[in-house]
């Protein structure tokens, strides 16, 4: 059984009247991979701006690495790397300049900041790049220095915010690949803010906030097999006409998105069989899932995760 | 043992003031042209205050105006180096530095050293160059001392004021989220209190400006200047305090202004995290 690195016991913090977290907590086993799931205003930032010790613990108690996050702050600063969704390196400056300054900044000095550097460089690809300023990177590139940042000081605990928004798929999946491959076997924790899908699977654990609640805990997977049954979309020549008779054909809510249908199934087999006998002019194609997290969170909150763009309260 | 953060966060703010220039011609242009316009316009309608009677030679305006105009270049640079603090904040960069394991006093007094070095060094060529100017026709002629140990004293009060300021626009930038509010405290606050401190004009012996200007700290860093570009010691007049009263004044708002920015910046808020 791993050490448990961050725990946390009845957290609540407001903004004046306005509650962002009530009464949270859990706890995070080392060198986890733990996902902060949540739509916007789901208190998953405020809860990062916590454990980042940005913002003081209002009441409750928060634990990092062993030390009370309120006593013994400095201690707890070692132990992190911080990410956080708006860029924290200095554009003017060069990549060297930046880490280094990261470095110093975190007590790094002689040759230990020269090692450290050097090793960040190369391992994140950066080597090439170590003289160019970082405001002409590729916004995949910044992100990669901050990620480096990050880690400059190796810390116990790396907190990702939302870390790869605003970036296309293929710079989200290097991005992952050297988070994956930093932290496999280092016994880093890695705790992640985010709303994607994608990235959360990628956790061993998570944790589902809605409205500074926490509404389940767990594996991906065994969230995903809290649901049974699966989803079965079809896509229709005609979606809102067909409802209704879908919905008798297989006793079950349908859901319309454009010319999507959508409708959780118990029995695929004998359920397909049913649709394809009864509307096999009308559909153009189907497909069977596993459900979700975001199916999860919609069952369990009433509300979708997708609905939720990029802008951050 | 911050001493390494303090020295990473100065150097970083240099390295980003050279790769502005333009910052270097806004901080030093305006009270150049200003001290060169001013000194030619008010030459003959300048009368010289009471202080300045026991000099061997006449004080123009442009020699009057000299301690202002450097105190002008250290306004203005103290006040752009802390205006990088909002833009910090805007930016991200101030997020990484307050959840670094780094004593908050750390964080203020590398902003002031960086805003101080920049101030004196800015200040300092004007002083050297500004009397050069009369040499060769530019200005009328100044009378000040060209002694090394009048120099490096000069120099030492500089830093002191340079702190001061640096000190004071960090207490007016720390919680502004706006570069544009800056601007307006610039224009409503900081450039009065510099109109009002002896540097552009004697206050007289008596009279609501007189007592404006003797309220005023920054009288005491500009007076304490003008005592230092002398080789003789100048009379203390109710327009001229003595060196020891602008010493003690200058040191003590400093110091003051240090410990209220290290309580702002401690004191852990949502603006933080803005």
């Amino acid at each position: 059984m791993p050490a448990t690195v961050i725990n946390a016991e009845s957290l609540s913090y407001s903004y004046g009247e306005r509650a962002a977290l009530r009464e949270l907590s859990f706890s995070i086993a080392e060198g986890c991979l733990f996902g902060l799931l949540g739509p916007n205003g789901s208190g998953k930032t405020t809860l990062f701006r916590l454990l980042s010790t940005l913002i003081p613990v209002q009441k409750g108690r928060l634990d990092i690495c062993g030390h009370d996050v309120s006593t013994n702050q400095d201690e707890v600063r070692k132990q992190l790397g911080v990410t956080f969704q708006s860029p924290a390196v200095d554009v003017r400056l060069t990549v060297r300049e930046n880490l280094s300054c990261h470095g110093r900044i975190y007590g790094l000095h002689g040759s230990l900041l020269r090692e450290r550097l050097a090793l960040m460089l190369e391992r994140f690809g950066l080597a090439d790049r170590a003289s160019t300023l970082v405001g002409q990177l590729s916004g995949g590139l910044k992100r990669r220095v901050e990620l480096a940042k990050g880690l400059m000081h190796s810390p116990r605990v790396l907190l990702l915010d939302e870390p790869t928004s605003g970036l296309d798929p293929r710079a989200r999946q290097d991005f992952w690949d050297l988070v994956l491959n930093h932290i496999r076997g280092s016994g880093t924790t890695v705790v992640v803010a985010t709303h994607l899908m994608s990235e959360a699977e990628l956790c061993d654990q998570l944790l589902l906030l809605d409205q500074g609640q926490k509404v389940a805990e767990g594996s991906p997977v065994e969230l995903q097999s809290r649901l049974a049954g699966e989803r079965l979309t079809l896509r229709m020549r005609d979606a809102a006409a067909v409802q209704t008779a879908v919905e008798k054909a297989v006793n079950s809510a349908v859901m319309v998105s454009g010319n999507q249908l959508s409708v959780r199934v118990n029995d695929p087999a004998t359920q397909i069989t049913i649709l394809l006998n009864e509307f096999r002019n009308e559909i153009l194609g189907l497909e069977l899932t596993r459900p979700s997290l975001d199916d999860v969170f919609l069952e369990l909150t009433g509300r979708s995760l997708l609905v939720s763009g990029d802008a951050h309260a | 043992m911050h001493s390494g953060a303090i020295i990473a966060l100065t150097q970083r703010e240099l390295i980003r003031f050279l790769r502005q220039r333009t910052r270097i011609i806004g901080a030093v242009g305006q009270p150049v042209i200003f001290w060169l316009l001013f000194g030619a316009g008010l030459r003959t309608s300048f009368r010289p205050p009471s202080w300045a009677a026991g000099l061997a030679h006449e004080v123009t305006y442009q020699e009057y105006f000299l301690p202002g105009v450097a105190t002008l270049i250290v306004l203005f640079t103290a006040i752009f180096s802390t205006i990088s603090i909002i833009e910090d904040r805007r930016e991200g960069f101030l997020q990484g530095v307050l959840v670094a394991p780094v004593s908050r006093l750390a964080i203020v007094l590398s902003k002031i050293s960086a805003g101080t070095i920049l101030a004196i060094l800015q200040a300092g060529l004007f002083l050297l160059i500004g009397p050069m100017l009369s040499w060769i026709g530019a200005g009328a002629d100044i009378h000040v001392s060209w002694s090394l140990s009048r120099m490096l004293m000069a120099a030492v009060f500089l830093i002191l004021i340079a702190a001061e300021l640096t000190a004071l626009g960090f207490v007016i930038a720390w919680p502004m989220n706006s570069t544009q509010g800056f601007h307006a405290i610039m224009s409503i606050f900081l450039m009065p209190m510099w109109l009002v401190s002896g540097a552009f004009f004697p206050g007289g012996d008596s009279g609501w400006l007189f007592w404006l200007i003797r309220i005023n700290p920054l009288t005491y860093g500009v007076a304490g200047l003008r005592r230092l570009l002398y080789e003789q010691p100048l009379p203390v007049t109710p327009e001229l305090p003595s060196m020891l009263t602008c010493l003690s004044v200058t040191v003590f708002a400093t110091i003051v202004l240090i410990v209220v920015s290290a309580k702002m910046v401690s004191r852990a808020s949502v603006n933080n995290a803005a």
